[in-house]
């Protein structure tokens, strides 16, 4: 038969049909299955090729005092940054803004470290440029694609070096931060707290950023900006309330000594919120913020002074006279002594213990006194008995548990860890078990020897004796960070006793040149040892004394005399508690002569081979 | 029977036949245009207007095979393809190469200027070659050995094609050989077996895979009981094909064995290979169910589409316009080509009716190959896409073949074949 047959067409174009149907069909479940069953997928993809990223940095949130006023602020800054694909194109770039600004080598290494570690993101330039260099880089926008010039909110400190200390500063973060997670959730390139309530509350200040999106082509050189595939507008982060008194912050650094080194907290002891917290010297966080900010940090943290040093929490000092209040506590808790019980012998300006000859800061002696009296006059002779009483381990174990060898814990990053042994296995480990005698109790018991205090921690333990019921309180500058269970464990009568002394030691004992009319002052003076150059000075005082509402402690460092730092202590709470014309400048202050027995080597030089 | 009173002439030619193509026409012009439409510079920019030209000179020529008598086709079409064969042969010899497969020689120059891919006029050629060879049998084909001289008319052309090497036209050479056997009778399962090689080389990048297919194979030369010599004949070459796949792929060129593994893995190398692929399937799958809107594709506005107006001009139409772009697209290539079966069934004569569907089997190959490969289907070759694809050679050809087939269609109308 034919095979042209009209039949035989007919079938074989009824399957061709068929088959260019089936083939047709095919094609079209293959769009279909690409174009709305993949679609999603390849839509992520098609933006993924074509947008980069640009971060548009969220304002952090305010930093404020207790009556709102800023602490830490935004104005509006800039930022130059370059989107490029390869890195010969950042070099042309380079070498065409070196033309308008200098760039050299060192920043050069930067930026393509930068860039090498997120080529796809626009590379940093400058942070906070000066806005002439910001017209000059705009006018050439034509012959650099790449360049983003943003607005950035740029951190702003209104009151400088006065409050450095507790706000800290911001900056970027670094390679390790970023490796070690330090910054959960911190981008590479971001700005973050250092120092301070900054990097405290750094999660709550950063805020979200945004974003935007730059159109690219396929070799990623800069096609289109803005407008493209929508807009994250950034969240400001929260606004930190503090419990500072910045009328009272400045006050506290007005009145320390120019030039001088230390710090003053004041404190409220019925919640532990700090009312000021001032280290001297301070610096401007301010020099931190844009571009020569990395170059300000860099030498204040090598300058000898120290200034970026927080003394309040960061430096431990021994607590000397202040500290005797503890030994106090511990024997009157125990029932060893009450507020006038004496010690066998009177002080004739020392004790003889052992082979050696322990002095009292006044050499023609005190004479017979009670614990009142000895508080007052800060008699040495005498708690070194009491700590001879209460013997070396009691007075680690108790002191262990008033919390002297551990942080205060206030809110702050960086606080110091009080130094005190917990057990006398401390001196078996570090002297050998015959290596040391049970008259390092004296030297404990006046507050040198193996104790190092953080003014923080000092005025931790000041607010409990400063609390009607003796319980502790956690020194706070945002909130506290739990309940310690805390107290003293002292009868309100024994309580009011000591505050009874302490009132006395201004008004009559050693710190009676700083008292102040009207007021009652508490408090204690001191004057730690130190081997290094003259001696640094305590005051820690609360005030009124029957109804204490604020503690106020300072140590300066080479003060010689706690007797000098107390005038200003006194000074700074007459401030708080009778406003700002409390007129204390019409007192002449007197300095009592307060000073600290010399040392007694009671330690072998070497331990003995015995 | 001849209408002599009022015969329009228009209303001799194929309606369906010229809608679609004129539909087909200006649907590859605009995305032509818009493939033009980057944020980027491309030498597409004015592409369209090019391709204006080149279907207007198709056009004139498709006018002319129009006039032309099948008769008198017939009578040349020895001469046409001893002519499109030499030229095969002198390509591979002083042939250049373009664009992206500058190493391929498949431009014939002269004094420095491309004036044309011989191997688009070699289908046409093999086409008619063909159709006049089975055109002249007058009972179907009913054992290999009665397909030897067509396969080596399509085998000749196919293989200076493949030299080039051109592997997507020699497919095309494949698939216009297997639709002008079938359209003239010969047994479908008789194709099978003259496939049967090709089939096994595929699959013998498994032996499991090619295990099945030789027992398969052998099940069927059982059952259908050909002549003991070819059927040893074609389970040895099948055995043969099996074992010297190795030997095979080694002489293939780097880009080819690369665009191989990336049909098989698109990730084997995205950078690189699997790029084209990876891209354009990117391209047709953000376009969604109705696109990004025309000339807003930005995978091809940025350049992320690479050989957006000639290979991988589907994908524009798969961006912009989305799956109903797509839908009618295909619907319209579907529509074109039952009309060229339709005309290809109802023609005078045989040698008409061959050249028709073979045409039909061309464009059919065209179309699968270059729109399978934009989503995966097919793996990736340079050939272009009927009516979108910007190109002069296979342009005419495309125009002639529709001048020729509207011919065909109009004498069967004439002679009443047709109503």
């Amino acid at each position: 038969m034919n095979s042209f047959h009209p039949h035989l067409v007919a079938r074989r174009a009824r399957q061709s049909t068929i088959v260019i149907f089936a083939i047709f069909g095919a094609l079209t479940a293959a769009f279909f299955n690409v174009q709305v069953l993949g679609s999603e997928k390849y839509r992520l993809r098609s933006d993924k090729n074509r947008l980069r990223t640009v971060y548009l940095p969220a304002p952090r949130g305010l930093i404020v005092d207790a009556q709102g006023i800023a602490l830490a602020e935004n104005v509006p800054g800039y930022t130059v940054s370059l989107l490029v694909s390869s890195e010969e194109e950042l070099h042309d770039a380079l070498d065409r803004i070196s033309a308008i600004t200098e760039i050299d080598s060192a920043m050069a290494g930067e930026v393509l470290a930068r860039w090498r570690r997120a080529p796809t993101d626009p590379v940093l330039l400058f942070r906070d440029p000066p806005l002439e260099l910001v017209a000059q880089l705009e006018e050439r926008r034509v012959m650099l694609r790449g360049l983003v010039v943003q607005t950035e909110p740029k951190r702003r400190y209104p009151f400088g070096p006065m409050v450095a200390h507790a706000i800290g500063y911001v900056g970027e973060i670094s390679e390790r931060e970023l490796e070690e997670r330090s910054f959960p959730g911190a981008r590479f390139g971001a700005l973050v707290g250092r120092g301070g309530l900054e990097h405290q509350y750094d999660e709550r200040l950063r805020g979200s950023d945004g974003v935007r999106f730059i159109e690219v082509d396929v070799l990623g050189r800069t096609v289109r900006r803005g407008g493209m595939g929508g807009r994250i507008e950034p969240g400001q982060g929260d606004t930190i309330w503090t419990t500072l008194d910045v009328g009272l912050q400045q006050y506290v650094a007005e009145t320390f000594p120019a030039g001088g080194r230390g710090a003053v907290v004041v404190m409220d002891p019925r919640d532990g919120s700090v009312l000021a917290l001032y280290s001297a010297p301070s610096f401007d966080p301010n020099a931190f913020v844009g571009a020569q900010g990395m170059v300000e940090r860099q030498r204040l943290l090598t300058a000898e002074n120290q200034p970026l040093f927080n003394r309040a929490i960061q430096g431990t000092y021994p607590p000397a006279s202040p500290w005797k209040l503890a030994i106090a506590a511990m024997a009157l808790r125990r029932g060893l002594i009450d507020l006038d019980s004496k010690m066998p012998t009177p002080c004739t300006g020392g004790l003889q213990y052992g082979d050696r000859f322990f002095r009292c800061w006044q050499q023609e002696g005190h004479g017979d006194l009670t614990l009142a009296e000895a508080i007052e006059e800060s008699c040495d002779v005498f708690f070194y008995q009491l700590g001879l009483r209460l013997t070396l381990p009691t007075i680690l174990n108790d002191g262990t548990e008033m919390g002297f060898s551990e942080p205060a814990g206030i809110d702050l990053p960086g606080e110091a860890i009080s130094f005190f042994p917990s057990s006398t296995q401390y001196y078996d480990d570090r002297y050998g078990r015959r290596g040391w005698t049970s008259a390092i109790a004296l030297n404990l018991a006046i507050g040198q020897g193996e104790n190092d205090q953080t003014l923080i921690n000092m005025m931790r333990f000041y607010s409990m004796l400063a609390n009607s019921d003796g319980a502790a309180v956690e020194p706070h500058l945002v909130e506290r960070r739990g309940e310690t269970a805390r107290s003293l464990d002292l009868t309100s009568e024994v309580l009011d006793g000591l505050r009874e002394s302490l009132l006395s030691v201004v008004q009559t004992g050693t710190a009676a040149g700083a008292r102040i009319a009207d007021l009652k002052i508490a408090g204690k003076t001191g004057t730690a040892q130190n081997p290094h150059g003259e001696d640094h000075g305590w005051f820690i005082a609360f005030a009124p004394a029957d109804d204490p509402v604020v503690v106020v402690g300072a140590i300066v460092e080479f003060a010689e005399h706690g007797s000098s730092v107390a005038p200003m202590v006194n000074s700074i709470v007459a401030r708080y508690l009778l406003g700002e014309n409390h007129g204390s400048e019409q007192y002449r202050m007197v300095f009592p002569a307060d000073s600290a027995p010399e040392p007694v080597q009671i330690l072998p030089l070497l331990p003995s081979g015995d | 029977m001849i209408n002599p009173a009022g015969f329009a002439r228009s209303e001799g030619l194929n309606r369906p036949l010229v809608v679609s193509v004129a539909l087909l026409g200006l649907f590859g012009l605009a995305t032509l245009y818009s493939a033009g439409q980057t944020d980027v510079p491309t030498p597409a920019a004015d592409i369209w207007q090019k391709q204006m030209v080149w279907f207007t000179v198709g056009i004139g020529l498709a006018a002319v095979s129009f006039r032309l008598s099948p008769r008198y086709l017939e009578w040349m079409t020895p001469a046409i393809y001893v002519f499109a064969v030499s030229l095969l042969v002198l390509t591979l010899i002083v042939g250049t190469g373009a664009g992206t497969a500058a190493s391929v020689r498949s431009w014939i120059a002269l004094g420095g200027m491309r004036i044309g891919q011989p191997a688009e006029l070699a289908k046409l050629a093999t086409i008619l070659m063909l159709a006049r060879l089975l055109a002249s049998r007058r009972a179907a084909a009913n054992s290999l050995r009665d397909l030897i001289p067509a396969s080596v008319v399509a085998g000749v052309p196919l293989l200076l094609v493949a030299l080039q090497p051109d592997l997507g036209s020699a497919f095309v050479f494949v698939g216009i050989l297997f639709a002008v056997l079938f359209w003239a009778g010969a047994n479908p399962w008789l194709l099978l077996l003259l496939a049967s090689p090709l089939i096994s080389l595929l699959l013998s990048f498994s032996v499991f895979s090619w295990g099945i297919w030789i027992v398969l194979l052998t099940a069927l030369l059982v059952w259908l009981r050909p002549f003991i010599l070819e059927a040893t004949a074609v389970w040895l070459t099948n055995v043969v094909m099996g074992i010297m796949s190795l030997q095979l792929w080694g002489t293939l060129a780097p880009y080819q064995k690369n665009r191989l593994l990336s049909f098989l893995n698109p990730e084997f190398d995205p950078q690189a290979t699997g790029w084209h692929l990876i891209q354009s399937k990117v391209a047709i799958g953000s376009g969604g169910i109705l696109g990004k809107g025309f000339t807003e594709g930005t995978q091809k506005r940025l350049a992320f589409l690479p050989e957006q107006h000639t290979d991988f001009i589907f994908p524009v139409v798969g961006e912009e316009l989305g799956l109903a772009g797509v839908v009618v697209a295909l619907a319209l290539f579907t529509t074109f080509l039952l009309a060229l079966v339709r005309i290809a069934g109802h023609a005078t004569d045989s040698y008409s009716s061959l050249l028709v569907f073979g045409v039909a089997g061309m464009i059919f190959a065209h179309v699968i190959q270059n729109i399978g490969m934009t989503v995966g289907l097919m793996p990736i070759t340079g050939i272009p896409l009927p009516l979108f694809s910007y190109g002069g050679s296979f342009v005419i050809v495309f125009w002639v073949s529709v001048g020729l087939a509207l011919r065909v269609g109009w004498d069967s109308r004439l002679a009443g074949y047709h109503n």
